[in-house]
């Protein structure tokens, strides 16, 4: 199999090498990818849809069907890691671990043996658990809001920065898991549960696709923003521009919700009891 | 006649990506953990996405933000002095698409190792043949 592998590596290889010398050179403006709709792009996504940054005017309006099915398809992963992983009965594990959190002696607890829950003097611990260190959990306590708004920033600037729906969803999604791996699982639980992150999940596919569906009803194709004009009460340039917004906030919404999903999912094998 | 070095300067970015490409196939063929041959694939993936955004490059150009001054002045955009929007556009949602579906292969790969209890190829398709067999 690795001489296999070698050998189809290397004859693909030779084949790409060989047919490199046909491409355009690096740096061409004349390349076949420039000349047929991404200057008309360049030139008319200021006036059509008063946004500077042409990516996002592309990605949410001239594109936006493209986009609508990528966020199904980010929100479908999330829905079958769900249905891969999760493990739906509750299982009762073998033994518990608890922590006195005034002396940090850890107690095991067999099944059937009765749980100090609510007393306030015990935390739960996992039963792979290391001590919290002190450095690690303060500075994630300190970042992990900044690295929020930062992750609103970036969804909201997107028209006149680099930045959009997905990235400031990816951002927020990370700062949820920076907060997770240096707390623990069942404390990020309680935070944002399972349940409320499937449903934001759904919820950004639902107003992404909802912002198309009353475009239709205003007379208007899908995702035709102009038609909202009415409704936001600003010319149609403007209407265009207010609509990527309300959708990319709706991709922000999915994606920052289905990466905490995955995560939930992946991290506790499924059991959503231990895990980072 | 253009001289070599003109040539390399032309066309070393698909060199990267060929090389990046490469190395992904051989690790999906080659190696026999699972957990390997997602990795395999994802330096694939980051392969596809170097080749769509440098073939998006233009020579003198900018990043594909307008620069525009206070509102009123209006002054003529020219496709020449902005890089190609589109590849970044197509390659923004697939990286985050990537990602997802880097999340369903290790969840996959989860579920493959509680059944057999490897990830290696070969121990888990001797499991499936006695488990066939037996």
């Amino acid at each position: 199999m690795r001489t296999l592998g070698l050998i189809a590596a290397f004859c693909l290889g030779g084949l790409l090498f060989f047919i490199s010398f046909d491409f355009p050179s690096w740096g061409d403006a004349l390349s076949p990818a420039s000349r047929h709709v991404s200057p008309y792009y360049i030139e008319h996504s200021l006036e059509d849809t008063s946004v500077p940054n042409i990516v996002t005017a592309v990605l949410a309006d001239y594109r936006g069907f493209d986009t609508l099915f990528e966020t199904a398809v980010i929100f479908s992963a999330g829905l079958a890691c769900f249905f891969l992983v999760r493990v739906s009965e509750r299982q009762v594990p073998a033994a518990r671990f608890y922590r006195h959190l005034a002396t940090g002696i850890t107690f095991r607890i067999e099944k059937g043996g009765r749980l100090p829950e609510g007393t306030g003097e015990f935390e739960r611990i996992d039963s792979l658990w290391v001590p919290y260190d002190v450095i690690i959990g303060m500075t994630c306590r300190l970042v992990v809001p900044f690295i929020q708004l930062f992750a609103l920033y970036v969804i909201a600037h997107g028209h006149h920065s680099p930045g959009g729906g997905f990235q400031g969803g990816v951002i927020f999604g990370a700062a949820i898991i920076l907060f997770a791996i240096s707390t623990n699982l069942r404390r990020t639980l309680k935070r944002m549960s399972e349940r409320s992150s499937a449903l934001l999940s759904s919820l950004g596919v639902l107003i992404y696709a909802g912002t198309g569906l009353l475009c239709l009803f205003m007379g208007a194709g899908f995702l035709n923003y102009r038609a909202l004009a009415a409704i936001l009460g600003v010319d149609q340039v403007a209407a265009r521009s207010d609509g990527i917004l309300i959708v990319e906030s709706g991709v922000g919404i999915a994606v920052a919700a289905v990466m905490v999903w995955i995560y939930y999912n992946l991290s506790s094998a499924g059991k959503q009891d231990e895990g980072l | 006649m253009e001289s070599i070095g003109d040539l390399i300067i032309a066309k070393y970015n698909y060199w990267a990506v060929i090389t990046l490409l490469l190395i992904g196939l051989y690790a999906m063929i080659a190696k026999k953990n699972l957990v390997k041959k997602i990795i395999g694939m994802n330096i694939f993936q980051t392969a596809i996405i170097l080749f769509y955004v440098s073939i998006g490059s233009k020579k003198g150009a900018t990043i594909p933000i307008i620069l525009h001054g206070p509102a009123g002045s209006s002054h003529a955009v020219h496709a020449a002095d902005y890089i190609n929007p589109l590849p970044h556009v197509l390659m923004l949602t697939a990286i985050v698409v990537s990602v997802a579906t880097l999340g369903v292969a290790l969840a996959l790969a989860m579920k493959i190792y509680s059944q057999y209890g490897t990830l290696e190829e070969d121990e888990i398709l001797e499991k499936i043949m006695e488990s066939e067999t037996g």
